[in-house]
């Protein structure tokens, strides 16, 4: 598999969903997973998979004693495996900028030169295909189609590429050219591709052409909480409803604003609050002003880690009013920490929950009102809060692996006939 | 001699239009007349008016031997009588042939029998005397809203002087006993039951047109058939079903209509006769009492209230709706009456259920609950604008006692103001 994020050190959902999902597949006995990630932290859980750290293959021949691979990177990869894959470098490489040991210094992140860095992550894969033994290649989102692909062609084996996102979806369809081309070869290439739900599956048929039967959906899980019961609630005489996400155009944080001045209209006992930071944060706190709520509506910054589902447990309701959301993991989180939640009908996830209150993403009198019923109505509040925590602890990624399993199988059968 | 009891069940429910929050205080008006309007015309084109001109036809070519009975709740009647009066009008033709009986049922089709029983009470009256009026003759037989019954509600409408009430089949209240009998209430034997045969009905109901069903298609021979070939002592098959069934749920390309009318000929052939609840509750003696210490209804499997009352937004609501009950019956507001009756209807509740939103119009239950109780928001605070919350129940019938004695007092102390007078004016003389 080709990845660009794993947990602990995730900047988005896709790491999250990457974790899941092949935690989940582990379950399974006769699957082996090995992990393509940029660049490994050393602190990642690996008692299911393999995680290869793509800074540490090497894509130029380099001479260099055990030693010397031993104390630069015997902390993450054993020094016979870099000699190993190293007997895998077929073409040259030399022309990109590569250490001591070959190797490509990847930043792991979403730098400024990202295109230049999804390029040199083909270059490792070219290397992996040549050396290692696998069934299938599995890419996660558009950062490693082309690795993906570039695999595909080495080793003739059959590649599923996983869209969580599209770039319509990042952009209100407003597509970057050259991010699109790399989706639409990721996916002509593929021999099958994965969406995290039938929004994004459309998308996937209507604007980047495929054939539906090579398009499946496989709706994402969540990971269960351990510690849900540690995650408590202050008693406080205020009603806390939390926006929480980047504050960029897609998440849709204006609807939220408006809906709370709707609110603060009829009622005042309701705090609201902007968790995360984004490019329209600024914007957002103008706006706030200019509808002289500043005093009723709070920004916190970025949260991460704990910090989220404390925000999450906190909260008496949790909104998200994406104008378009793949899927949309954190009304997921919020539920199971048992915050009832407001999501916009065109968020992915909603196609798979109903303990919830769906809501079209601008139309905010019915945000509005949902707020207002869940903050007035204790039955209301209890409702979404058990059967919610109840209906999202039988979503489980177990089940999406198999879903996938499938699909490997279905690949398989019909691929070299 | 073996008889066959059809009785048919009309409501329809006003729709609330959305309502948002923020009209709480402002807006009064709560309903949706255009979607309310656009149902009833679809339910009478598809499946009343062919169905009632199916039933004329069935009496008529029978002599009057083919008979069946109807419970119309109130608002449905409102309904028709606003925007399909041609129903109201065969249903007159209908009543005129001697062989159409009008039950009666809750005016709202409310869950009244289990909130609020004066309330119950109430609307059973304001009904007989709506069906009354419109069709000449007072109900005796009472079909609750969605047939709920419990001994204590078979007490209430005993106790109400009439004399037979229908009920559905539930297996863990019938054990071994079959439902082919007449009835009595479990400790008051004036009180005669009917028990609705579930299978037979559904047959008819549900499984009609239901291809994969092993004895599909039914004819009424074969249909007859089954019903000769029970037990000889099982006198009466009451078979009971929502009317849209005809028309709508079996529509009329499945030939639902055509079997209707083949019914009556194949029932005289194996000497069964139809009959009027009121008649069988005449004719037949009771096999047995009845004892249905909880309530039970006519939905689902269970027979139960829990489609109603089933979980936490559906309890709330209805809790907070019958808080105020006593209170609304003490105004004399004539909108606010009416609105309490309407927001009444069982459907408003059947919406909120996680399990069961048979016919709902939300996408959720979530969202039938939140538009549900902004209007009700909207209708409590008219209720406390009348008679403040802070006064209790007990103190302000006193306070309404005098106001409304006020003119009988003044009018008493003149009188006697009068006599004085003249008393005074002999005593001069």
């Amino acid at each position: 598999m080709f990845g660009w994020e794993f947990p602990p050190h995730i900047l988005g959902g896709l790491g999250t969903a990457s974790y899941g999902l092949t935690k989940g597949m582990s379950q399974q006995q006769d699957m082996e997973i090995s992990f393509v990630i940029p660049k490994p932290h050393g602190d990642e859980d690996q008692s299911f998979l393999k995680i290869i750290g793509a800074c540490n293959v090497p894509v130029v021949w380099k001479e260099n004693n055990w030693d010397y691979v031993n104390q630069r990177i015997g902390w993450i990869m054993h020094p016979d495996e870099y000699f190993w894959l190293r007997n895998g470098i077929k073409y040259d490489f030399t022309r990109i900028g590569t250490n001591d040991l070959g190797c490509i210094d990847f930043s792991g992140r979403y730098p400024e030169n990202l295109i230049e860095e999804i390029s040199n992550y083909e270059a490792v894969a070219s290397v992996l295909a040549h050396q290692m033994n696998f069934d299938i290649i599995h890419s996660h989102d558009w950062l490693t189609y082309p690795a993906g692909v570039f695999a595909k062609q080495i080793s003739g084996k059959p590649l599923v590429v996983h869209v969580h996102a599209t770039d319509f979806d990042r952009s209100r369809g407003q597509v970057n050219p050259t991010v699109y081309s790399i989706e639409k070869r990721g996916m002509d290439s593929a021999d099958h591709i994965i969406t995290v739900s039938e929004l994004t599956r459309r998308t996937v048929i209507e604007k980047y052409y495929q054939d539906p039967q090579k398009v499946t959906t496989v709706h994402n899980a969540v990971e269960p909480l351990p510690n849900a019961d540690s995650f408590t609630k202050t008693p406080r005489q205020d009603k806390v409803v939390t926006f929480l996400g980047r504050i960029t155009m897609q998440k849709g944080p204006e609807y939220f604003v408006e809906a709370a001045h709707r609110v603060l209209q009829k009622t005042k006992d309701v705090r609201f609050v902007m968790a995360g930071s984004g490019d329209m944060m600024n914007a957002m706190i103008d706006l706030v002003a200019k509808r002289g709520m500043a005093d009723r509506f709070h920004f916190t910054g970025f949260l991460k880690g704990r910090q989220v589902h404390e925000m999450l447990a906190e909260s008496d309701v949790y909104i998200m009013p994406s104008v378009s959301e793949p899927f949309g993991i954190s009304p997921l989180e919020a539920m199971q920490v048992g915050t009832p939640t407001i999501i916009s009908k065109q968020s992915g996830c909603a196609e798979i929950l109903s303990n919830t209150i769906k809501t079209d993403y601008w139309d905010i009198d019915a945000m509005a009102d949902a707020i207002y019923s869940i903050v007035k109505n204790p039955a209301m509040y209890k409702s979404l809060r058990e059967l919610g925590r109840e209906e999202v602890n039988n979503i489980k990624w177990y089940d999406a692996g198999l879903k996938v399993r499938a699909i490997y199988n279905d690949v398989l059968s019909h691929y070299n006939k | 001699m073996r008889n066959i009891c059809f009785f048919f069940q009309i409501h329809l429910p006003f729709r609330l239009k959305r309502y948002r929050f923020f009209e709480i205080g402002q807006d009064h008006y709560y309903y949706d007349d255009f979607q309310t309007e656009d149902r009833v015309r679809n339910v009478v084109e598809q499946s009343y008016l062919t169905a009632n001109r199916t039933i004329a036809d069935m009496i008529k070519s029978s002599n009057g031997k083919f008979r069946c009975s109807f419970s119309i709740s109130g608002v449905a009647l409102e309904q028709l009588e606003q925007y399909a009066p041609e129903v109201i009008d065969s249903f007159k033709e209908l009543a005129k042939t001697g062989s159409v009986e009008f039950m009666t049922e809750p005016y709202a089709h409310s869950l009244s029998s289990i909130f609020d029983h004066n309330e119950f009470e109430k609307q059973l009256k304001l009904h007989s005397n709506k069906i009354e009026e419109l069709f000449g003759k007072r109900p005796t037989t009472v079909f609750n809203s969605e047939m709920i019954y419990s001994d204590e509600i078979g007490e209430i409408v005993s106790k109400m002087g009439y004399k037979a009430m229908l009920v559905d089949e539930a297996k863990y209240i019938m054990g071994w006993k079959s439902p082919n009998y007449l009835y009595s209430h479990s400790y008051l034997s004036k009180l005669k039951l009917l028990i609705r045969n579930h299978k037979l009905s559904d047959d008819i109901a549900f499984r009609f047109s239901d291809h994969s069903w092993n004895d599909f298609p039914l004819t009424a021979e074969k249909f007859i058939g089954w019903i000769s070939s029970l037990p000889e002592d099982e006198k009466l098959i009451n078979l009971g079903m929502g009317y849209e069934i005809l028309g709508i749920k079996q529509h009329a390309g499945t030939g639902i209509f055509d079997f209707l009318k083949a019914l009556p000929y194949h029932a005289m052939e194996q000497q069964i006769n139809f009959i009027l609840p009121s008649e069988a509750n005449k004719k037949l003696d009771p096999a047995s009492n009845l004892s249905v210490p909880y309530p039970i209804s006519w939905v689902g499997n269970d027979k139960d209230l829990t489609p109603w009352t089933g979980n936490d937004l559906q309890q709330e609501a209805l809790n907070k709706l019958y808080a105020v009950g006593e209170r609304v019956r003490l105004c004399q507001d004539k909108a606010l009456q009416r609105d309490w009756l309407i927001l009444q209807s069982s459907d408003h509740f059947r919406y909120m259920s996680h399990k069961d939103a048979y016919n709902t119009n939300y996408d959720s239950p979530y969202e039938a609950f939140i538009n549900y109780m902004n209007v009700l928001a909207d209708f409590l605070e008219r209720v406390d604008a009348q008679y403040p919350t802070t006064i209790e129940n007990e103190e302000l019938n006193e306070l309404l006692k005098t106001i409304n004695n006020q003119e009988k007092e003044i009018e008493e102390l003149e009188n006697e103001i009068k006599k004085l007078k003249t008393r005074k004016a002999k005593k001069t003389e």
